[in-house]
């Protein structure tokens, strides 16, 4: 479908609210061989239970039904792992369903437990969603993950899915990066600060102390991309609290509205139709005309260059919770940052920048908790968890993860969930000597993108102070 | 070939499919422990052939071993997307959902296939057969509002570069990888084993 109907272009308008009122998280490590995945889950959900000073047992007292990501079933060969998960929670006869959508799969979850509560279904759920990647061997991983692509007209050629992905990171890196030196640097300089912030998080699996010149020496893995420009492959947990305004109240004091949206584009990047550019409030029908003059060959939208899946993500979540300029309405963002170069890509995609513009997000300085260049806070600070290429990739956990990563700062508990030396002792994991705190000081509303691979499936999950709303769009 | 047949055959009579051989090998585990020699775990080998029907797509694949690429047409004249040419073949209009018409495309993708993007990478995952590095190439051809997927096997790629489908006609395995990429201009005797261009 290439033009669309006002019917499917309508903001979603939900029964009544929706409030993340907890949300927890396990380590994340490349291999946990200590741990079964149900240890991990409970790691999870103890924390969120602790977070609002709840025994575990209390808090599954108001939990209504449950809605389980979990990505890859091959990788822990167990169909309906879902079910396991369910009974060593404790929370059988209560329903429960599995949700996979790739690499959105925690995004997913988070948005059918949030359309649970909003209908009146459930008044409590809960958000819970993992990942197993260790128990194969590196090249059968990248077999199943590649069997995400297309099994007949993609698997065959490599078993490898970044082959299928960085064909788009090639035209970008062409069309809109120009080739250039100082793109390539600004990529490196997302790896940089993303693997740097996941230094001040005790939960995270890469952190690095780098400079640009580390990232522009790393191995290729498929030029442009090199090592460091990729995300992580990781073990994990995390869940989310999602209640009505009733409950919320009950459990909190603090509870966030929440708002969660998804797009969709095909699995093949082959069958993407040209169309013209949607637009975001923040943008005008004329400002694309010249697109193609300005980069040669980025006339094509999507094409191989745009994430179509996103930019519906956000037409729905903005309008629902009233952005109209994310980078002047939104405090912090959590972006799926599977590669460095998508990272860029998406800017452009949830209308931080626009389109051909991404690289002046990280360029200006806007993206980091403190402006390099003026030393005064980040206008918008991006994946201060370390995101993808820091903290962790755990497939079903990690849109979960980037959604109580935004909560934290919302709720001004980011250093007191970051700093305590009991759970870097706990994960095994040294506080470095130079902690920084990364609390976003008076973070109002957060947006965190939950991604598949070459943009099958985006979510976004905006989360609001409850006192500091916007007017919804219709 | 030798692995073909220790496994398992399938042939369709009667609208069911009738397996012969050997689908599946188990194994018997063995235990995981740590330096310690503490037990972790246990590993679960085995082998599995999985069946699999092309539907309505079986006349792409046939035709690649006969040197032919098929795609397809809405003809719909009522349909938003009348005339839109899909390469890969899509059985059906992704918006009218009326079955698409089947149409020879070899002659097309000969005079008109560019580069439209390409990667190259060392890695990937088990079972990969093709030869390290892996030379990701993403098709377009004139009149085709579509960008195949596929792989280089002579030269080096580059976006706008003139390329044509060679075909694995001697052995073919009846699958995506009996279609390649070369350059234009390019030999037959550069060809890989069994391929041929396109008739
Ligand atoms: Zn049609």
């Amino acid at each position: 479908m290439i033009t669309f109907s006002k019917q499917q272009l309508k903001i979603p308008q939900m029964s009544r609210p929706v409030y993340m009122v907890t949300g927890g998280m396990s380590k994340f490590g490349r291999a946990i061989p200590e741990k079964r995945t149900e240890e991990l889950v409970i790691d999870s959900f103890v924390e969120a239970a602790e977070f609002i000073n709840m025994s575990p047992a209390e808090l599954k007292r108001y939990i209504h039904s449950c809605y389980y990501g979990h990505f890859a079933d091959h990788f822990g060969d167990q169909l309906l792992g879902e079910a396991v998960i369910h009974d060593r929670l404790g929370l059988d006869p209560l329903g429960n369903v599995g949700i996979k959508t790739g690499g959105a799969t925690g995004g997913s979850t988070l948005w059918e437990a949030f359309k649970a509560v909003a209908s009146g279904y459930s008044d409590c759920v809960l958000a819970m969603g993992w990942e197993r990647m260790d128990e194969v061997p590196t090249d059968e991983g990248n077999h199943y993950i590649a069997s995400a692509a297309d099994k007949d007209w993609e698997t065959p050629m490599g078993h490898i899915y970044t082959g299928y992905y960085a064909v788009m990171a090639q035209k970008y890196w062409q069309v809109f990066g120009k080739q250039e030196d100082s793109f390539r640097k600004t990529m490196a300089e997302i790896a940089v600060k993303n693997r740097g912030y996941a230094r001040m998080n005790p939960h995270a699996q890469g952190p690095m102390k780098l400079t640009v010149e580390d990232v522009l020496n790393s191995p290729v893995v498929a030029h442009p991309l090199r090592a460091l420009d990729c995300c992580l492959m990781s073990v994990g947990a995390a869940c989310a609290i999602l209640c009505d305004e009733e409950t919320a109240y009950k459990l909190t004091d603090n509870p966030l509205k929440i708002h969660v949206s998804a797009g969709s584009h095909s699995l093949r990047v082959a069958d993407r139709l040209n169309m013209d550019i949607p637009l975001l409030p923040n943008e005008t029908p004329d400002q694309y005309k010249d697109l193609g003059e300005r980069f040669p060959g980025g006339d094509r939208y999507p094409g191989f260059t745009g994430f179509l899946a996103a930019r519906m993500a956000a037409h729905y979540a903005y309008g629902m919770a009233g952005i109209v300029d994310p980078t002047e309405d939104l405090d912090v963002v959590e972006l799926h940052d599977a590669f460095t170069i998508s990272d860029i890509q998406t800017y452009e995609d949830i209308g931080i920048r626009p389109y051909g513009e991404g690289r002046t997000y990280v360029e200006s300085g806007d993206c980091y908790h403190t402006n390099p260049f003026t030393g005064k806070p980040g206008k918008l600070p991006a994946n201060l968890s370390g995101g993808l290429l820091g903290n962790m990739h755990a497939v079903g956990a990690t849109g979960i993860m980037q959604a109580i990563e935004v909560g934290h700062h919302i709720w001004g508990r980011w250093s007191e969930m970051h700093a305590d030396e009991k759970k870097w002792a706990a994960f095994g994991r040294t506080k470095p000597d130079d902690w920084t705190d990364l609390q976003v000081k008076d973070a109002k509303r957060g947006l965190a993108i939950s991604h598949a691979g070459v943009g099958s499936h985006v979510t976004a999950t905006v989360l609001v102070h409850p006192d500091h709303e916007l007017e919804r769009r219709s | 070939m030798a692995d073909r047949v220790e496994h398992g055959q399938v042939t369709v009579s009667n609208g069911r499919y009738r397996p012969s051989g050997k689908f599946h090998h188990g194994y018997a585990n063995s235990p995981i422990r740590n330096d310690e020699g503490v037990l972790m775990g246990v590993t679960n080998p085995r082998d599995v052939t999985h069946i699999h029907s092309y539907g309505g797509e079986a006349p792409f694949f046939e035709s690649l071993s006969k040197g032919k690429l098929l795609g397809t047409r809405c003809d719909n004249a009522d349909c938003a997307l009348h005339e839109t040419m899909f390469v890969p073949f899509r059985i059906h209009c992704p918006d009218c959902l009326s079955r698409n018409t089947i149409v020879d495309v070899t002659d097309i993708a000969n005079r008109t296939s560019k580069v439209h993007t390409f990667m190259i990478t060392e890695r990937t995952g088990a079972f990969n057969t093709l030869e390290k590095p892996i030379r990701f190439v993403n098709v377009e051809f004139e009149g085709v509002d579509t960008i195949l997927m596929g792989y280089l096997s002579v030269g080096e790629p580059e976006i706008g570069m003139r390329v044509v489908p060679i075909f694995q006609t001697e052995n073919p395995t009846y699958t995506i990888m009996d279609l390649s990429w070369v350059p234009e201009g390019t030999q037959k005797s550069e060809l890989l084993p069994g391929f041929s261009f396109g008739k």
